[in-house]
């Protein structure tokens, strides 16, 4: 069927909603705003205010309630507007959510699962498009889950309702418009398994979330060049699936790490040290990286363009892998 | 005639047994304090002395079905909870025995027999928590009341105002417990607030809210039983602003600049333990060998917790990552 990354996201809500009488959604503007980018549109109408809850703008009160109610039993599905707004809740989830579990020596868990937007692309400036994930996937305790696909925005969400600890899920704001075929019968995925979406024997692209487009159209453009990519889409930045980083490294010998998140200290840093940690002997060119530009996102459209990555710098770092050895 | 009887308790039995808990509580705390001097045990330990009255009184109104949270200094709680002296003290040797096999320590005792939701350290971390295990309760149709304990400090941050206003809002089955010691560490709250009238402040959020003498027992206990009632039959969160003091520094590090000696014994002088005893005795109500007895139960009990914890063990370090991720399936 014919559908859009929105559309997947809320039918997987509707579908959890369906399932399980625990699970509800709370956060701002889901219910009769229908969410800030629509992706909870007309879940009020079909399961009710007390199920689809709007809460007013307190991010660390309404996500230490989903933490409470996770605790009491039930399966919240707490929705922030964006990654920048999180850092209101950032007490809660960091010192409450991931640390629970382990303060009580095992004895309660906290089965929340948190959606929240992500990333640059649409213009909104240093407060609504950073790209967080990369810091959250520091934190033991947390599982962190990136949906690239359709599928992924269908079916993580289930999976991640299941799992009985703190799940966070970032969906990249520019990918809600995003339209594709998903079957008909498209249901829960595996949340911890890395996902190879092109094949190739040269060069491997590492990334997840809103820069796997990116990455494969880069990938279209180096076939072109006579290069073989293979992309591997991460789909989940903790825990990491080390074994399939080092699979695709180890069959073409060169990797580079596609991040929107910014250079220091980020998520790519961290897989480029496993790589030489786990690889080294594997390589034959250094790990490249193309992250974000150290600047919080500007507004003017040609520089939040030169702040994230692109196709082009994809590609360009590719060549460079390829080239080093070539 | 000279003078006048003093007034006899109405259930004299009850209140020895509010004595007794208070004394347990105290007992508790001064033996924490001689371990931490002995280096026993480390971290950060806040001593609940002097403020008994407050948990003693709140507690003796809540049901075993009922959630309850607290603050960094919640040993007092977590054992009138039903928390075992031993399991508590255990936990802050940092042994597997402890209540949260030594992962916690003093500021984090966590027990899910009891639904004791922590031993939370951040100031007002606790607040939200209350919060959304009320909503669960509410969800699903459960007449259970959630007892959050937090100071005066916590009225400072926003997940104290959050809080309040959703469980207002959503008119959730929260009983809000502000132990008002005066002092955020060493900020005495007339030089962090605006509005020292910690109970005007809840009233702000239509919650029912009232002050009490958190130096009385009985006074705690009536004012909660109240609220809790209250609370259980649908009636929305309530609060207590509960004022108290702490006989001791903040904690084992705190040179006490900031408030003057004689406040203190301002404060001593209303001792919540002395003052219950002497007035049972007064009324006739209290035998010297009913005191002894209560002191010799207690020191046993406290003693046989000291040997359970020294006799503890620490976990092998090969389990350290043990319990960051679940062992278990969702329930």
């Amino acid at each position: 069927m014919k559908t859009t990354y929105r559309e997947a996201t809320r039918a997987a809500m509707r579908d959890a909603m369906q399932r399980d009488d625990r699970v509800f959604l709370m956060g701002e503007d889901v219910g009769e705003y229908g969410g800030c980018f629509a992706v909870s549109l007309g879940l009020l109408e079909e399961f009710g205010p007390e199920r689809i809850r709007d809460t007013p703008l307190s991010e660390a009160g309404f996500v230490g309630a989903g933490i409470g109610a996770a605790l009491g039993g039930m399966r919240p599905i707490v929705e922030i507007m964006t990654v920048n707004f999180s850092l209101l809740a950032l007490d809660q989830i960091m010192n409450n959510a991931a640390t629970i579990s382990h303060m009580s020596g095992g004895q309660f868990n906290v089965p929340i699962v948190i959606r929240m937007t992500t990333g640059a692309g649409r213009q909104l400036a240093a407060q609504h498009s950073h790209s967080l994930e990369g810091w959250y996937a520091h934190i033991p305790g947390l599982r962190i889950l990136t949906p690239a696909t359709l599928a992924d925005a269908r079916g993580m969400l289930w999976t991640a309702l299941e799992d009985p600890d703190p799940v966070l899920i970032f969906e990249h704001g520019s990918l809600y418009n995003m339209a594709g075929d998903l079957d008909d019968d498209a249901g829960a995925v595996d949340i911890h398994a890395a996902a190879v979406r092109r094949p190739g024997a040269d060069v491997s692209l590492i990334t997840y979330g809103g820069t796997l487009q990116t990455v494969l159209d880069a990938a279209d453009q180096l076939a072109d060049e006579g290069i073989d990519a293979e992309v591997l889409d991460l789909r989940t930045l903790r825990p990491l699936d080390d074994a399939a980083i080092l699979a695709t490294v180890a069959k073409t010998h060169r990797a580079v790490v596609v991040d929107e998140g910014w250079r220091s200290g980020s998520i790519s840093a961290e897989i480029s040290a496993r790589i030489t940690e786990a690889a080294f002997f594997d390589l034959d060119a250094p790990v490249g990286r193309v992250c974000s530009a150290e600047v919080p996102t500007p507004y003017a459209r040609h520089l939040e363009l030169a702040a994230v990555p692109s196709a082009e710098r994809v590609v360009a770092a590719a060549r460079q892998a390829v080239g080093a050895h070539g | 005639m000279t003078g006048t009887a003093a007034p006899a308790f109405a259930d004299p039995k009850h209140a020895r047994h509010l004595l007794r808990q208070m004394l347990r509580v105290r007992r508790l705390e001064e033996k924490c304090v001689q371990l931490y001097s002995e280096a026993k045990i480390r971290g950060f330990l806040h001593v609940y002395i002097g403020e008994e009255a407050v948990a003693t009184g709140v507690m003796a109104t809540l049901q075993p079905e009922d959630a309850v949270l607290a603050t960094y200094r919640e040993h007092g709680h977590a054992l009138l909870r039903g928390v075992a002296a031993g399991a508590i003290l255990a936990e802050m040797y940092g042994h597997q025995e402890g209540c949260c096999r030594g992962r916690g320590g003093s500021m984090h005792l966590f027990d899910a027999a009891t639904r004791f939701y922590g031993g939370n350290a951040i100031v007002a971390g606790g607040l939200p928590l209350a919060v959304g295990l009320a909503l669960a309760d509410k969800l699903a149709g459960r007449r259970r009341v959630t007892a959050c304990f937090f100071g005066e400090g916590a009225v400072a941050e926003g997940e104290f105002h959050e809080s309040l206003n959703l469980a207002a809002l959503w008119q959730l089955p929260v009983l809000f417990c502000c132990e008002n010691n005066l002092y955020a560490m060493g900020t005495a709250l007339r030089r962090s607030e605006s509005q020292t009238d910690i109970a005007l402040k809840a009233a702000a959020y239509e919650i029912p809210a009232w002050a009490v003498d958190g130096m009385d027992v009985l006074a705690v206990e009536e004012a909660a039983r109240r609220a809790t009632d209250a609370v259980r039959a649908g009636g929305g969160p309530h609060f207590l602003e509960l004022r108290t003091y702490r006989f001791r520094a903040h904690s084992m590090f705190d040179p006490e600049r900031y408030r003057d000696k004689a406040e203190v014994a301002e404060w001593l002088e209303r001792d919540p333990i002395d003052h219950l005893r002497s007035a049972l005795e007064a009324a006739g109500q209290l035998r010297k060998k009913d005191w002894d007895a209560i002191q010799r139960e207690v020191d046993a009990e406290v003693q046989a917790a000291v040997d359970f914890a020294e006799a503890g063990t620490p976990e092998p370090t090969d389990e350290l990552t043990r319990f960051v991720y679940s062992e278990r399936s969702a329930p």
